[in-house]
């Protein structure tokens, strides 16, 4: 594939949006815009670049510079362009004597204080100061020295106003020397991330940039790169580009990490990544990225990256690097072998939630024609199935019913189990702008997330809820909005339907399910729950942004399905600025769904006992389609220890890492005959594994990734594949291995094969993907360019459906045994098992697993900060360092799963949702003591993962 | 996976639907389980219902004579 390059202009300032145009007249040229752009964008739109150093389109002008003046015909002076807005009949000039003289006298101080070493400075040929030097034509300068910030040492002695290199952020470099002062980098990071990280110190000639009062690294920054990108010198530079030197050509491509999916720029070099930039036409990122997207990428370079097939016949053997030849003609063989043994059904797979649409297709299809059984899931088994299964029961599909700029349209925004300042950084950035702009937050979380409060943001209520009580919290909201005669008839009467709705209003009135009746077992006072819930019925476009919080537990699907009734009920669907919209986890976790990556469910949500739908495959994979539901992740492991599943394919996901109740995990794999990972490294689950298949990064293949908001975003090949194949080419291989006789040449192919067979995706094609850079699906002959907002005309079931959602406790219970409740989550700079990200250099702000636990939950334990403590539930133990802090309630510890030497999973419980399975990993009783480090079972277990993953040396 | 384990979450699906009438709470429960369950998961279901002492509640066992049946178990 050719590479996909694509111009990025500067417009100077934000565009503007107003149903009311001005025409104006720039350099001779008419140009008409929205009410409101600056002469300065009105130039661009023309064609007509104005100087600029201050000023760039992500940011609000502040007319500091004065490079940019011009001259405005009845009008005195010289005003900037930037911070003036354009007027019907304006005459501006951008270009006189008068203007060019006194650009060059603004150039002219700024050069004075600044190095003159442009050929040594990693900046250069990429620096806008020196591009404006040569637009304005600077040829002297004509101050004599004197005080500046960029000599080390001036008259013999230091030159006080020098200031060292701060290299403490391992990505980039703050020279202070090369600042302009032209405050970009303190604007990106407040207007654009919303962290308030930088500052300015001193006026005038003494204004400098700083990161409070600490390095960067040590402040509140949180690396995600926006001031970096909005520098115009060498002052914030990638550490990559110093080391490297400027980029030669970008291709846009979609970050792997979360399910944000935000569009970058891949900047290459011969096939080196130098550096990753946030694309702003991105319609899910509009030009922003996190630490992770923007910087964690050095895994895909990791020596730890197997680069040849292995087997072995036995898990307690080294393993052997054979060729892909013999790899998968064992496999094939071995598979085959336990299909005879033990029926058709003794084998399956898992589809990775981290790689392209493409290779889920792939892998589902191996499954279902190849192997000839449903024996498929992915990882949102663990994660969001209930968020499939409640949507689909309320609104007749299971996806997200927005864009990500539909927040721009929120006046109330209710946050419940989800912390996306660490989960999904770029979308919280973009909440935080619109809170900023005074919409209003309600939090519902155990933990007092970062949104909670933060520079400039402040929820209105936090709902600081017993963990595994949301049902009971959700149906009290309701409870108000029912009896206090909140809900919106009209919306209901039309789009909903009338019995269900007056079952389940009949039923969220019945007293005991009340604000007051429950706050007894949610731990919310009443009144706050009054409050929130009319904030969110009456408080103009309410949307609802939730995670797994809500999912993972054992009522995950009545969860969903109360926020749902919520929506309804007060007519929030169908609309920009309100919905209800699942935080997805990883990068394709909504495509691997939409894949038919679940057992009982082919491409397009369409269940297996559908004949019509079966028909399709059928009809081109030539084979019968098994019409029962296969096994899910949890089932299969089940089955693997009864003996009756031998044989598993896994790919991109590390099961005995991110499942629960590890030890049960490690239970069914160890008793499989063929366990089969195809990944970057040798990760968790392959310590169980008999074949390893070297998988490739999102950097070295063609697909597309599917985010949160239904968003397919093209994936791009900018180098080859370490391995010599892209995952869907092993999948092939595989698959033909077992005689499927697959000829694919293209990921192309493959999503045309999607779109053939799956009604939502049938307008989906590569040409479009190239011409409109993204799509919402569904995207078909009704909506040609794809569905930004669902359900405007009407729900996908017809109706909407309201479900009555009694709240039934976990039968994980404290006592005195295990009086605290675990809960789990993640962390900026850390993701899902870590196995990218704690091979990059973002171990600097993580580089373990802690324990949050309250003051005085440590005190009675005698815990201080910093010890090892043993954290023990019914189903296993393990220990790591405590921290303490108030964000959690007493009674409640919080960790993150990062890290393998903890092992959370490993201490919570069997556990799942009622209707899907999914595990309950945010509840789970636990003892919390001091210990003297790692317990023995961690110990046992790291000694296991060191056998297993031996490796003879190659055999000649 | 264990007799305990099936009738558990044969029981929290029932616990679900504990809100319905009698014959449409069993007839939802049994449709759950033919949606979500694989044949050899329902097939060990139905030989618990037929024992009388295997921790089933009584809807679940009552949902247990609307389950498809597995055609080989």
């Amino acid at each position: 594939m050719k590479d996909f390059i694509l111009p990025d202009a500067d417009f100077g300032t934000p565009a503007r949006r107003s149903d009311k145009t001005v025409t104006l007249t720039i350099d001779g040229t008419d140009v008409t815009v929205p009410e409101g752009t600056s002469v300065m964008r009105a130039a661009a739109m023309a064609g007509i670049e104005i100087p600029k150093l201050c000023a760039t389109d992500s940011l609000e002008p502040i007319g500091s510079c004065r490079l940019c003046m011009v001259e405005i015909e009845g009008r005195r002076g010289t005003p900037a362009s930037c911070t003036t807005p354009a007027a019907d009949g304006m005459a501006v000039q951008t270009q006189t004597p008068k203007l060019a003289k006194l650009r060059r006298g603004v150039m002219e101080l700024y050069i004075s204080d600044h190095p003159l070493d442009c050929l040594t400075c990693a900046a250069n040929g990429d620096c806008q100061l020196q591009d404006m030097a040569g637009a304005v034509g600077l040829r002297e300068v004509r101050y004599t020295p004197g005080a500046n910030h960029f000599e080390t040492r001036q008259n013999g002695e230091a030159n006080p106003r020098f200031e060292a290199k701060d290299t403490s952020n391992p990505y980039f470099t703050y020279d202070p020397a090369k600042c302009i002062a032209c405050f970009r980098c303190v604007r990106a990071c407040e207007e654009v991330q919303g962290t308030f990280a930088l500052t300015v110190e001193g006026r005038g000639f003494a204004a400098r940039i700083a990161s409070g009062t600490t390095d960067f690294l040590s402040s509140d920054c949180v690396s995600c790169g926006a001031c970096v990108q909005a520098c115009p010198t060498a002052t914030l530079q990638e550490n990559a580009v110093i080391e490297m030197g400027t980029p030669d050509r970008a291709i846009v491509t979609t970050c792997a990490y979360c399910g944000v999916g935000c569009s970058f720029r891949a900047e290459m070099k011969g096939d080196q990544l130098v550096r990753m930039v946030p694309w702003k036409d991105g319609k899910a990122n509009r030009g922003h990225s996190c630490v992770k997207g923007r910087f964690a990428f050095g895994y895909a370079a990791h020596p730890d990256r197997i680069q040849s097939p292995m087997i072995r016949e036995t898990i307690d053997q080294p393993w052997r690097e054979v060729s892909w030849d013999e790899a998968l003609a064992f496999t094939a063989q071995r598979l085959r072998r336990i299909q005879a043994e033990s029926g058709t059904g003794a084998i399956g797979g898992i589809t990775s939630s981290r790689c392209t649409n493409e290779e889920t297709f792939l892998v589902q299809k191996l499954i279902r024609q190849v192997f000839g059984n449903n024996n498929v899931d992915t990882c949102a088994r663990v994660c969001h199935s209930p968020t499939g299964y409640g949507l689909k029961t309320t609104f007749g599909t299971s996806a997200g019913t927005q864009d990500f700029d539909s927040v721009e349209a929120a006046d109330v925004v209710l946050v419940i189990g989800a912390n996306p300042t660490d989960g999904h950084p770029v979308f919280a950035s973009r909440l935080k702008k619109r809170l900023r702009q005074g919409a209003r937050l309600i939090v519902a979380d155990p933990r007092r997330i970062d949104l909670v409060k933060g520079p400039h943001v402040q929820a209105a209520h936090h709902l600081a809820l017993r963990p595994g009580t949301n049902v009971a919290l959700l149906t009290a909201m309701a409870h108000v909005i029912v009896t206090e005669g909140l809900t919106d008839s009209a919306f209901i009467a039309e789009r909903c339907d009338a019995e269900a709705f007056a079952d389940w209003a009949a039923f969220v009135a019945e007293d005991h399910l009340g604000p007051e009746a429950t706050e007894a077992l949610t731990g919310v006072p009443a009144d706050q729950v009054r409050q929130a819930a009319r904030l969110y019925a009456t408080g103009g476009n309410a949307a609802i942004y939730y995670g797994l919080g809500v999912t993972e537990h054992s009522q995950g699907s009545t969860t969903v399905m109360a926020i749902a009734n919520l929506a309804m009920a007060t007519g929030n669907i169908g609309r920009p600025g309100v919905g209800v919209n699942p935080l997805r986890g990883q990068n394709n976790v909504q495509g691997s769904c939409d894949m038919g990556s679940f057992p009982h469910e082919l491409p397009g949500y369409r269940h297996v006992h559908d004949p019509e739908a079966r028909g399709v495959f059928e009809r081109l994979w030539n084979v019968t389609i098994s019409d029962e539901p296969g096994l899910r992740i949890p089932n299969m492991l089940d089955a693997a220890v009864d003996g009756s599943f031998r044989g598993l394919y896994v790919q991109g996901e590390d099961i005995l890492q991110s499942d629960p109740d590890t030890r049960h995990v490690a239970a069914g794999l160890a008793a499989m005959d063929c366990v089969i990972v195809h990944d970057l490294f040798l990760n968790e689950t392959a310590n169980y594994a008999h074949v390893f298949l070297p998988g490739s990064s999102f950097l070295e293949k063609d697909g597309t990734f599917t985010n949160a908001e239904r968003r397919l975003n093209r994936v791009r090949r900018v180098m080859a594949p370490m391995t010599g194949l892209a995952d869907w080419e092993v999948t092939m291989a595989l698959a033909n291995a077992m005689g499927a006789g697959w000829d694919y040449a293209h990921p192309s192919e493959i999503m045309d094969e999607i779109a053939a067979t799956t009604p939502s995706f049938a307008g989906v094609s590569y040409d479009l993907l190239d011409r409109e850079g993204s799509v919402q699906w569904p995207c078909n002959e009704a909506a040609p360019k794809g569905t930004p907002v669902m359900h405007e005309a009407g729900f996908v079931r017809g109706k909407g459906l309201f479900v009555i959602t009694d709240y039934v406790p976990t039968d994980e219970r404290t006592g005195p045994r295990f009086p605290l409740l675990l809960t789990t989550g993640r962390i900026l700079s850390q993701y899902n098992v870590g196995a990218q990200t704690r091979r990059t250099a973002n171990t600097a702000w993580h580089g373990e697993d802690r324990l949050e636990i309250h003051p005085h939950d440590a005190e009675t334990r005698g815990i201080a900060e910093g010890d090892w403590v043993r954290l023990a539930s019914r189903s296993g133990e393990t220990s790591l360092r405590a921290t303490l802090t108030d964000r959690v309630s007493p009674g409640v510890v919080y960790t993150t799963f990062h890290h393998p030497e903890t092992q959370a999973n490993v201490v919570t419980s069997d556990y799942s949702d009622w209707a899907t399975n999914c595990p309950e990993y945010k509840v789970t009783a636990v003892q919390v003591a001091l210990s003297n480090g790692p317990s023995d079972w961690q110990e046992d277990y790291a000694a296991q993962a060191r056998a297993a993953r031996r490796i003879l040396p190659a055999a000649e | 996976m264990t007799p305990d384990k099936l009738a558990y979450m044969a029981n929290q699906i029932a616990t679900a639907f504990a809100r319905l009438p009698d014959d449409e709470a069993e007839a939802a429960i049994a449709a759950h389980i033919d949606q979500f369950w694989d044949p050899r998961m329902r097939a060990r279901l139905l030989s618990l219902a037929e024992s009388p002492k295997t921790g089933l509640s009584d809807r679940a066992r009552g949902a247990a004579a609307l389950i498809r049946r597995p055609e080989t178990a």
